[in-house]
């Protein structure tokens, strides 16, 4: 059967993993390499890692973290932050990703998802969407408006449509972060991921909101995501992705256990 | 151990090569040099992406040459469309054959039941006959990405369900193959590729 996957995400910055700011007593949370490794011999299914600064002297920083990181990881590993041409992917390829995950570069030009897919395959390609409802919107969850610059601008488009237009282009998997939820540790946006998940045929991977293992059954029950980002629940009570995975496996989520 | 891997230019072969590479293997790349298949101790055929990338084999020489190598017997690895090249063809694309050393075609899950393509980890129900797969346990997990697949046959080597049940691996003497990533596939699909190192003829 296929399994919920439970994908650990690491933000880089500077070539070192970093915590959200409000956490202030978690900078920094140490090498991105060895992180990544205790996240896959704790029981992630898959490996995420940011560049949330993304800057373009950080260019060579990211491609030695990511080469490095990848070196003895054996799940998969996707990499985003600041890839904006089918060059700079095909650089973090050969790094060692086998993903990329792009944002605001394809909302910039839609035509790069398909440049991506067409040399490593739409698998390769995973479409970030970072949105937020519109209260003034005739459906406030479908017509939520995707944002750029790490959420800061809207760009004038809507979560669903923009979605379908990434499917069609040959996106292999939707990262959709919930910007009302993000952060809140009140719960995924589970009308929001079961809206998109409901419009595409590839996987939706839901990010933002998680607090407690409960939040996770729920998306992947009414939010019918395939996959959920986990990453500040490991510092509130549940210490790994195994112990995490054990508790879904106790409300009847399919997971991948033993890991 | 040296492994001639093949390019075809169909998607990225880093994570293959350094898996390779872990286990102590010798991976050296071929895009089009046949000799380094003539000479192979090993040969594995990744791939991910589009069947029509396969004629690109066709043209180099490359599938002449990986015949020749199976027939013999030195032991080969198709993953992902390197699995689906060992059929006759694919529905992805008509036109293009592939090896034959299976007689099926690979088609693509039906739409309207579930996502396709399949991404994620399943489980694998290994058939008893499987040296590929020995010591891999029923309910084990591997990492797929695809959206055609072969069908189960009596070639078939462990068997997946995803909206129906579908060839996994395939193997017949020293021709296998697998539709999921090993190289991907954490302890289990280092045990796998494994098995393919230490594979020798009965």
């Amino acid at each position: 059967m296929l399994t919920k996957r439970i994908i650990a995400c690491l933000d880089v910055h500077a070539g070192r993993v970093v915590k959200g700011v409000q956490f202030v007593d978690l900078i920094d949370a140490g090498d991105p390499a060895t992180q990544a490794a205790r996240h896959a011999r704790e029981g992630a299914d898959e490996i995420v890692l940011l560049d949330i600064t993304a800057t373009h002297e950080g260019r060579a920083t990211l491609l030695d973290t990511v080469s490095r990181t990848a070196k003895a990881l054996f799940v998969p590993f996707c990499v985003g932050g600041g890839i904006r041409s089918a060059r700079d992917a095909e650089q973090v390829f050969e790094a060692g990703a086998d993903k990329v995950s792009i944002n605001s570069a394809a909302l910039a030009d839609p035509s790069l998802i398909g440049a991506i897919g067409a040399s490593f395959g739409s698998q390769a390609v995973v479409v970030a969407i970072d949105a937020r409802r519109d209260p003034n919107a005739a459906d406030p969850v479908r017509d939520a408006q995707v944002y750029v610059q790490g959420g800061r601008r809207p760009i004038g488009r809507t979560v669903v449509e923009w979605a379908r237009e990434a499917e069609d282009r040959g996106a292999g998997e939707i990262l959709l972060t919930s910007m009302d939820s993000d952060g809140t540790r009140a719960g995924f946006d589970c009308e929001l991921t079961a809206a998109v998940s409901e419009a595409v045929g590839i996987p939706v991977i839901a990010s933002g909101g998680a607090g407690t293992v409960a939040h996770f059954a729920d998306v992947f029950g009414r939010g019918k995501a395939h996959a959920a980002l986990a990453a500040s629940i490991f510092h509130f009570g549940v210490s790994t992705s195994r112990s995490l995975k054990e508790e879904l496996a106790k409300s009847g989520v399919p997971v991948r256990l033993p890991c | 151990m040296r492994v001639t891997v093949i390019d075809y230019k169909a998607g990225n072969l880093t994570s293959v090569i350094k898996t390779l590479r872990h286990l102590g293997a010798e991976p050296i790349v071929s895009d089009g040099d046949l000799s380094l298949v003539e000479s192979a101790e090993r040969i594995v055929l990744p791939g991910v992406g589009h069947f029509a990338a396969t004629e690109r084999l066709d043209n180099t020489g490359l599938t002449a040459a990986i015949k020749a190598a199976i027939a013999r017997g030195i032991p080969f690895l198709g993953i992902c469309v390197g699995m689906q090249w060992l059929y006759a063809g694919s529905s992805e694309a008509p036109d293009q054959p592939g090896l034959g050393a299976f007689p099926e075609s690979c088609t693509r899950f039906p739409d309207g039941f579930e996502k396709v393509p399949h991404v994620g980890w399943n489980s694998l129900e290994v058939q008893p006959h499987s040296r590929l797969l020995a010591n891999i346990h029923a309910g084990e997990f591997v990492y797929f990405t695809h959206s055609f697949h072969g069908p189960v046959t009596a070639d078939t080597a462990a068997i997946t369900h995803y909206i129906e049940p579908f060839a996994a691996a395939i193997e017949r003497g020293n021709v296998m193959g697998v539709q999921f990533h090993p190289e991907k596939s954490g302890e289990t699909g280092l045990k796998i590729l494994t098995n393919f190192l230490n594979w020798k003829e009965q």
